[in-house]
């Protein structure tokens, strides 16, 4: 080698290289060795998530391109885009989607605003107080929901319920009323198990929305003067906007995938049926696979497209706080 | 924060109106199916919150009488598979979560991204699919057949849960006590297991709630009482005969399913909570 044999100018800088290199080579090999570990430990659980969510919806997209029943297997072919064109042109599937889209609207409002309540009086209790409120709270949220709906159901039902009894001195409540009878009276009762029970997770997570406001603000605005709605509004509500932002948008997406309530109290009837009781109706009641796929595959991509527009929203009130500050 | 001594009067009042107010909202419905659930079946029909005869015939008939079938098997499945598939997910996510929190690998973020994608997933979208499979390949009806469905569920959260956890040790901790003359095992059993147990614990409170909780996996594939979870079962409850409505029963099965719930919960408050905001604020 000519750099062993007479020493050249560049020989300082070509063995700092090398153990630059060498360095390099070192990190490298510890990366890859951190990478190898890395994907060891988290492989198996990418694995079954992929597994367990990605491969059925891709077997759903292919199924939905051919005319299949379980009933008469022998007649499957494909239809290409067909069951997609059958249910976007049937009413039924526009007013389940209408349906759907009113409980998650109306159930995510009521939600945010109790929910935030409630947040509030976890976060502002004195400690003696805090654990028996957390308890209560939680117990909604632990609780199967197909009970809740039989709980509501069975408080509101014309036979078996008290509700008609406690409240005919309300115009339009008597003994007679049959909630489950119509639709708008329905889908109240739907709503109100759905938002007794689920409120509780939004309210957690706005409680800790709430502990990264930092008390400081919320100080300094007392002193200067603001009540408490100003401190609310100006200081509290803009600090934790993202904790809101992610509550309301993990709430929407469950909501509009709702079910086990409508299921119970209604089965779907008097016009309260939901885009997934018409996927389950169409494929395991109906055996139909070939359509209830195309209705899985539409109701996911509902799901993708709230994601997308909530995220996009999100993204401008991101910029707007940063913006503000 | 103020502390009581320091509360006036009028505060607390305040606070003892607020707390019935909320404890009213929280627990009024479950006092309600309670309450049916003690009604005799002749008295369903009587209008009134309490029953009229206290009686412990619905609960008889599920668990002693014509319903106990039924309802045991059901009990039992829901307990073995919610177990089961809480085990498995916590088992995976807490690899995951550890890989997560404290190594470098390129494709951390896609892990995280995944199991968030995977958590918003409309079930009722996969259930088509895996009950045409599960019947082709002998799943359909079977535990197998709902606890792999149920990782879907359970594994995500869990993985959020236990990566924000994780984040919060000081896992110098192990080095420091290997410093002292501890073996790498000692150490990480004495000094690193103590801090992530409450975690991992927390996490598997969460994952069986939401495994407890399934009804959609449990009405689509299963048919018979070999497989049938609680929620699923409560669906498909039939009177004693074909003019009496099934109404004591559920609601004596439905408290018995919530005791656990609600002891689980009072044991537990303070540990879920942090849980589910822990995983929340990092989401």
């Amino acid at each position: 080698m000519s750099s062993q044999l007479q020493p050249a100018p560049g020989a300082e800088a070509d063995r700092a290289g090398k153990q630059a290199a060498l360095a390099k080579a070192e990190r490298t090999a510890r990366a890859r060795g951190e990478s190898r570990l890395g994907w060891t430990l988290a492989g198996p659980a990418f694995v079954v998530m992929l597994a367990v969510t990605a491969y059925p919806i891709l077997q759903a997209v292919y199924d939905s391109l051919f005319s299949y029943r379980l009933t008469a297997p022998d007649e499957r072919r494909f239809v290409g885009l067909g069951n997609y064109g059958v249910v976007l042109t049937d009413r039924v599937f526009w007013g389940d989607l209408g349906v759907t889209l009113f409980i998650t609207v109306v159930t995510v409002l009521i939600e945010l605003v109790l929910g935030f309540a409630l947040a509030l009086v976890m976060h502002r209790a004195v400690k003696q107080l805090r654990g028996l409120l957390r308890t209560a709270i939680l117990v909604p949220y632990g609780i199967i929901t197909v009970v809740s709906a039989f709980a509501w159901f069975y408080a509101f039902d014309i036979t078996s319920g008290y509700v008609n009894a406690w409240f005919d001195w309300v115009p339009g409540i008597d003994e007679n009323l049959n909630w489950f009878a119509s639709q708008g009276t329905s889908l109240f009762v739907i709503i109100a198990s759905e938002v007794w029970k689920t409120t509780p997770f939004i309210s957690l997570l706005l409680l800790a929305g709430l502990a990264q406001v930092p008390t400081e603000l919320e100080e300094a605005a007392e002193v200067d003067g603001a009540t408490w709605w100003q401190r609310l509004r100006r200081v509290v509500v803009p600090n934790m906007k993202a904790a809101i932002m992610v509550a309301v948008l993990f709430r929407a997406l469950d909501a509009f995938r709702i079910f086990d309530n409508v299921f119970i109290m209604t089965r779907g009837a008097n016009g309260t049926e939901v885009l997934s009781l018409l996927a389950y109706r169409t494929s395991i009641g109906r055996l139909e696979i070939g359509m209830g796929s195309a209705i899985s595959v539409l109701l996911f991509l509902c799901v993708i497209l709230i994601c997308f527009i909530a995220i996009k929203l999100f993204k401008v009130d991101l910029a707007g706080a940063r913006g503000g500050n | 924060m103020a502390t009581t001594s320091r509360l006036s009067t009028r505060q607390r009042v305040w606070w003892a109106v607020i707390t019935v107010v909320v404890l009213l909202y929280a627990l009024f419905p479950v006092a309600s199916i309670a309450a049916t659930s003690f009604k005799l079946p002749s008295e369903l029909s009587s209008r009134t919150f309490l029953p009229p005869t206290w009686s412990l015939t619905n609960y008889e008939q599920i668990l002693v009488g014509d319903a106990q079938g039924l309802f045991l098997s059901a009990l039992r499945n829901s307990i073995g598979i919610s177990l089961i598939a809480t085990a498995i997910a916590v088992v995976l996510a807490t690899l995951a979560a550890y890989a997560i929190a404290r190594l470098d690998f390129p494709g951390k973020r896609l892990v995280l991204t995944t199991a968030l994608g995977v958590s918003i997933f409309p079930v009722i979208s996969i259930v088509t699919p895996l009950f045409n499979l599960w019947r082709n390949i002998g799943l359909y009806d079977t535990w197998i057949g709902l606890i792999i469905p149920y990782l879907s569920l359970t594994l995500p959260i869990s993985i959020w849960t236990l990566a924000a956890f994780f984040r919060q040790i000081p896992w110098e901790l192990e080095q420091a006590a290997q410093v002292d003359g501890a073996t790498p095992w000692q150490a990480f059993r004495k000094a690193i297991v103590p801090l992530a147990a409450p975690g991992v614990f927390t996490t598997a409170l969460i994952a069986f709630f939401i495994a407890w909780n399934d009804f959609v996996y449990g009405i689509s594939l299963t048919s018979t009482d070999r497989a049938r979870p609680v929620p699923a079962a409560l669906a498909f409850f039939t009177g004693a005969s074909q003019f009496e409505q099934p109404t004591g029963a559920i609601s004596a099965a439905a408290v018995v399913v919530t005791i656990p719930v609600v002891v689980l919960v009072l044991l537990f408050q303070r540990q879920i909570v942090s849980g589910l905001t822990q995983g929340a604020v990092k989401g």
